[in-house]
């Protein structure tokens, strides 16, 4: 199936409701051609109300725009945007069957019988519903559901293609399974998508650029990797992963000092008084090793590392993440060091 | 499994209550019924079983039956075409005159049945055609009932499920017939079905109302049983409530059994 590529601008969109909350401040963002973007964020960041600016379910404040390729958009209802929406809960017509359900787009578009059929059968394959043509929505398992709703998204051969929390009404387990699916499908489609979520991992799994949203607004924008490694907010850094935080006295700070325990290590003087680490960078050895002296206080297996909360001197707690078969147990005296060159700036910059 | 009762045996004096209820409310249907089938109701049974009273019903108040269904049918109809519209432009305006509406909606319930007919006659009763047909008494059926299909289909449409539906119509370039038509109603046709039934069952035992709207030639059921109680013998009129269980109650409960039938279907 062959989809139009275009670029998603979005130039100054805002959003104030009626009773003056200001759920959008004034946002820009470029979306290339063929790119998933995700818009990450905790509830209520602006990120479900970005996506149904873009969608055109929601008026947004006078001066924005919102252009795909070389159209201006801005003006028109969703009915004609041409943008293909995957909503939270599916919204598949129940009284439809899976075939009705991927053919309402072209039909009401109204596409020919032969071209309509072309359309569902190359998409029936590709989503792999093959034999489920018949079946109503409700005699569907999860993750059915939600390939339906990807491919009647897709059959009306949308410009852009909108996703908001697909992944949420699914459980655990069956999440990573569709989640892994629908990385594979939209690259496969070769679509331009924008992909709103609260989950990390659905966002670093899924898309190619992240942008992470807090309070109405875009705070970083970046692949998975140098959000992760490089995040330039503490608010990034926290919510892409856990990290274990640390305070240093300003003289400490001017001479790109940390000390932990006995420890000193080298941390550069622009990340700040507070700085940040990711329990995988912590190193855990036993006491014979150098390093900061600390206990052992919970260990947690988790299956493909162990999770464990080291008791330092000075009443600090330090979590680290280490591998499945070290031979470490509770209540151990241990040796920690850290990978210094991978501290963060906590600082809260915005 | 679990136990109401201490013992998991139900208590003597519970049982022996529940039958005295039983009773006390089976008591006068079954004297009602029996009434319309002895030959004299002062001598009770001993004076012989007959179908004569049933006979003589049907053959004076028969019409009234045949006009009560039909007028309910048509009341269900028309508060479907006036109502399921009404019901979506409510569910989706957010507007302060809609709620009024709304509350408004609901006085035909509550205001004596007699009052809105008197009103009716006031204003209408000029128009002798209008005045004089069966017309009259259906628009006055449907303005009692209509508030029953509007909240039963407003709920349905208020539900978030259906904004998505909506939502995901619209974003596939559904225009707002195609939507309406095509998802909507299919989406909210169990509450459809519901409020038709109520309706249909409003309808069919409606007296108040439709007492100050009738003419000797346009009378439905319940006002030929209040003529048959007040002007025949209490064999007939027994015989008159025996001719509405054996024709109204199966039919209530055959559109009953449909509509169940129906709502499993279309359940989402």
């Amino acid at each position: 199936m062959k989809l139009e590529q275009v670029a998603v601008k979005i130039i100054d969109c805002a959003k104030t409701f009626a009773d003056g909350t200001r759920a959008l401040s004034n946002t820009n963002l470029r979306i290339e051609p063929g790119e998933v973007m995700a818009l990450l964020g905790p509830s209520g960041c602006g990120k479900t109300t970005l996506l149904r600016l873009i969608a055109g379910l929601e008026k947004m404040d006078q001066g924005g725009k919102i252009i795909f390729g070389d159209l201006d958009v801005t003006a028109q209802p969703v009915e004609n945007r041409h943008v293909g929406m995957v909503f939270q809960h599916y919204a598949l017509f129940p009284q439809m069957t899976v075939l009705r359900n991927i053919e309402y787009g072209p039909r009401v578009r109204g596409l020919s019988e032969q071209h309509r059929k072309k359309i569902v059968c190359d998409l029936i394959d590709l989503v792999r519903l093959n034999g489920l043509e018949h079946k109503l929505p409700n005699e569907l398992s999860g993750g059915q559901r939600q390939r339906v709703a990807l491919a009647r998204a897709v059959a009306a051969q949308p410009r852009v293609l909108l996703l908001d929390e697909p992944l949420t009404a699914l459980d655990a387990k069956l999440k990573i399974l569709v989640r892994d699916e629908l990385a594979e499908l939209l690259r496969r489609l070769n679509i331009t998508a924008i992909h709103v979520t609260h989950d990390q991992q659905e966002a670093m799994a899924i898309a190619d650029r992240l942008a992470v949203m807090r309070e109405g607004k875009i705070i970083q924008i970046g692949d998975a990797e140098s959000l992760y490694r490089s995040p330039q907010h503490a608010f990034v850094a926290r919510f892409l992963g856990s990290v274990n935080e640390f305070k240093r006295t300003a003289a400490h700070t001017q001479t790109g000092v940390l000390r932990i325990g006995s420890l000193d290590l080298n941390v550069h003087p622009s990340l700040g008084t507070e700085v940040l680490i990711r329990p995988e960078d912590v190193l855990v050895q036993t006491p014979e090793h150098s390093g900061a002296h600390g206990i052992v206080q919970t260990r947690s297996f988790m299956g493909d590392r162990i999770h464990l909360r080291i008791a330092m001197e000075e009443g600090l707690m330090v979590t680290a993440d280490v591998p499945s078969n070290c031979h470490l147990k509770l209540h151990d005296s241990v040796s920690v060091l850290f990978k210094a060159e991978r501290f963060m700036s906590g600082s809260e910059t915005s | 499994m679990t136990k109401y009762s201490g013992n998991g045996r139900a208590s003597p004096v519970l049982a022996t209550l529940t039958v005295i209820v039983v009773l006390f409310m089976l008591t006068p249907m079954v004297l009602s019924v029996m009434a319309g089938i002895v030959n004299n109701y002062s001598q009770g049974i001993a004076s012989g079983f007959t179908t004569r009273w049933l006979i003589q019903v049907w053959s004076q108040y028969g019409t009234t039956v045949h006009w009560s269904i039909l007028l309910a049918f048509c009341c269900a109809t028309g508060n479907i075409l006036i109502g399921v519209p009404c019901a979506y432009a409510l569910a989706r305006s957010r507007s302060r005159w809609a709620r009024l509406f709304e509350e408004l909606l609901i006085l035909p319930v509550a205001v004596p049945g007699l009052a809105t007919g008197l009103a009716l006659i006031m204003a209408y009763g000029t128009w002798r055609d209008f005045r004089q047909s069966f017309w009259f008494i259906l628009v006055g059926h449907m303005i009692f009932t209509l508030p029953f299909m509007v909240r039963t289909v407003a709920a349905a449409f208020q539900r978030p499920e259906l904004s998505a539906l909506e939502e995901a119509a619209r974003s596939l370039g559904a225009s707002f017939y195609q939507r309406f038509l095509g998802v909507l109603i299919p989406a909210v046709f169990p509450a459809i079905i519901a409020g038709s039934l109520m309706v249909f069952t409003l309808s069919i035992g409606e007296f108040n109302l439709t007492w100050m709207l009738h003419t000797p030639l346009t009378r439905t059921l319940p006002v030929g049983l209040a003529d048959s109680y007040a002007s025949m013998r209490i064999e007939v009129g027994s015989a008159y409530t025996l001719v509405f269980f054996l024709i109204v109650l199966p039919l209530l409960s055959l559109l009953q059994f449909a509509a169940k039938f129906i709502q499993k279907k279309y359940e989402t």
